[in-house]
């Protein structure tokens, strides 16, 4: 009896698609996530218990690893809302605006995916330093941007942003100029047009590549390093806490804040899809 | 049937062969020398040296082969399970790591001549050339408005030695007072305006980034530096007291014994105290512990008055606990 009902609720789930294979794919599914990416969380969360609880606590909250946090958090924020803007125009230009040398900057875009993130935060740093091609100008102005949090959010807008394009361009690519048209000659100005026609269509995707620029940077270790100067309280993000302890041959300590930023990224991320979930529920009781 | 296997004889006659090879070069001793990063060069020059060494002595082959990395995380891939034969590290620390996890045996660093370390150096002071900040000693980089360029003790190994020189020399000045040592070192790295995670990050930094005054670098670093960048860019300053950089060498003995290399390894650890071995290491910058070498390069490295870890802190296993673990004096100097 017990098997006939597990036949059925099998049958619940697959009933909706039409295509066959579904046990065997999602197996497959099931094997590959585990793998690459439940085993490995399962280990640094088994590695920061080896401390103990107050253990973990201890080291998850030292005042240097505290501000490592605001830093790396906050250098992600502004560096995904930076993203975000220039992301979404960049989006815009593409899908809209037919120019010369278009395929040349739609290339350009998935650049950042490409470089090895060491390279950026090299040219970065050669260009930035008081010395370097652009720095050299900035400085007399005090405008410090390497060994700063500027320079911080400036490598993580150069690997996030490609994000918030990537995700918006297909979107506004699909929009159907037809609507604003049907909009327009409704008499929406350019305005309502805007709020009312594209923003509802675009506003997911847009929320979804800036989520995904926010946890790249936050995740970013090879183009900060270099740019960031590395000082203690200061400039120091999370990831380099977690390389160091590595180098103190202190694995649970690794282990516990790669734990911490874990959880706080995935809080965030979260709270993201919560707010694009609650956005397509309102969309839906509107029309 | 007979056109199929006419279409295959090409492929598989070629992978017999590319396994035959295999095979063939299987045969012959391998060795693995895990190391940390500025041997590169000087290394895979000697494993030709030693090759034929030992080709002429025993008529073996031998393939040498090398990994390069931050000295630590080099010692962690050995935990983790990197095959080294041999090690050659930056600080005994790493090694004594390795030892504790129970690849080679605790009193590893007495096993070789000079706490098994075949090459020496030391830590100096890099400045632009006509040294226009007038730095002449440790004193001169806690000056308000010099600015130093040093690594990450935390993340470096390297580092670890600039830091600990730095610190012996406060103490000896101040006739072991740490508590002015401590004032020393706050003032010191306040006027580090950045801090790389690696020695050779500080090296680009202050290099071909041209920030700072001063860079506290190896000895060998900085002749790399002058003659790769040219004498007439920077000059080396030698510190009144620094400290004897010792780099050590051990097999590690599980995976010699598993691999059934123990002889060639030692053999290749001993031929480093060798004069040819020892010459190769004075061309690489290393100090030569042979005195009939060190005598024929005495122009390229000056008399120093140097202290070792164990004479300037006790030796490393307390130099970590005090300075660089949580809450250490490298810490204090950052902390509230």
């Amino acid at each position: 009896m017990p098997i006939k009902r597990a036949n059925k609720s099998w049958k619940f789930v697959t009933r909706s698609s039409p295509l066959p294979g579904f046990r065997l794919s999602f197996t497959f599914t099931m094997i590959y996530l585990t793998a690459i990416v439940l085993i490995p969380l399962a280990a640094i969360l088994l590695h920061a218990s080896r401390q103990g609880f107050i253990g973990f606590l201890h080291t998850v909250t030292a005042p240097r690893v505290l501000a490592s946090y605001r830093v790396t958090l906050g250098s992600a924020v502004v560096a995904a809302s930076l993203s975000a803007v220039f992301g979404m125009l960049l989006a815009w230009v593409l899908a809209r605006y037919d120019f010369p040398g278009k395929r040349v900057v739609d290339a350009l875009v998935d650049l950042p995916f490409a470089l090895p993130t060491a390279v950026a935060g090299i040219s970065l740093t050669a260009l930035y330093t008081e010395k370097g091609w652009i720095g050299r100008y900035l400085e007399p102005h005090g405008i410090h941007v390497a060994f700063t949090p500027v320079g911080i959010v400036m490598a993580m807008s150069f690997v996030g942003f490609p994000f918030v394009v990537r995700s918006v361009q297909p979107v506004l690519e699909d929009l159907d100029p037809a609507m604003e048209e049907a909009a327009a000659s409704l008499g929406a100005n350019v305005w309502q047009r805007f709020t009312r026609v594209i923003a509802p269509v675009a506003f997911p995707a847009l929320l979804t590549g800036t989520a995904l620029a926010f946890a790249r940077a936050a995740g970013e270790y090879g183009s900060v390093i270099f740019i960031a100067g590395n000082m203690p309280m200061k400039t120091e993000i999370t990831t380099l806490l977690i390389v160091t302890k590595l180098e103190e041959y202190d694995y649970s300590g690794a282990a516990a804040i790669a734990g911490a930023m874990l959880a706080l990224s995935f809080s965030i991320m979260l709270l993201v899809n919560l707010l694009q979930w609650w956005g397509q529920r309102r969309e839906g009781k509107r029309t | 049937m007979k056109h199929l296997y006419r279409k295959l004889e090409k492929p598989v006659t070629v992978a017999v062969l590319l396994l035959g090879t295999a095979i063939a070069l299987n045969a012959q001793t391998q060795l693995l020398n895990v190391s940390y990063d500025p041997t590169r060069e000087f290394y895979e020059e000697y494993n030709r040296l030693f090759a034929q060494h030992w080709k002429a002595t025993t008529g073996q082959d031998v393939v040498i082969n090398q990994s390069h990395g931050g000295s630590g995380k080099q010692a962690r891939a050995v935990i983790d399970g990197l095959e080294a034969d041999v090690v050659t590290l930056a600080l005994a620390y790493d090694i004594d790591a390795i030892a504790q996890n129970g690849l080679l045996e605790k009193d590893w660093q007495s096993k070789l001549p000079y706490n098994s370390t075949p090459y020496t150096s030391t830590i100096v002071l890099l400045v632009r050339k006509g040294n226009p900040l007038h730095i002449r000693d440790w004193d001169d980089l806690t000056r308000p408005g010099v600015k130093v360029i040093t690594p990450n003790p935390k993340t470096s190994g390297g580092a670890r030695w600039n830091y600990l020189a730095a610190w012996g020399y406060a103490l000896r000045k101040s006739g072991n007072n740490e508590q002015s040592a401590r004032e020393f070192m706050k003032k010191l790295y306040g006027n580090v305006p950045v801090l790389d995670s690696g020695a050779r990050g500080s090296t680009t930094t202050f290099v071909q980034r041209g920030v700072g005054d001063v860079l506290i670098a190896w000895e060998n670093e900085a002749l790399l530096a002058l003659k790769e960048f040219g004498s007439d860019k920077f000059e080396i300053v030698i510190p009144s007291a620094t400290i004897l950089a010792e780099p050590p060498v051990a097999v590690v003995d599980k995976v010699a014994h598993q691999h059934g290399t123990e002889k060639v390894a030692h053999a290749y650890l001993e031929y480093l105290y060798s004069p040819e071995a020892q010459d190769l290491a004075a061309k690489y910058f290393y100090r030569p512990r042979l005195k009939a070498v060190a005598d024929k390069y005495a122009n390229v490295f000056p008399k120093v008055n140097t202290f070792t870890v164990l004479e300037g802190c006790g030796g490393w296993q307390n130099a970590q606990a005090k300075h660089f673990s949580d809450g250490g004096t490298f810490d204090q100097i950052y902390g509230k």
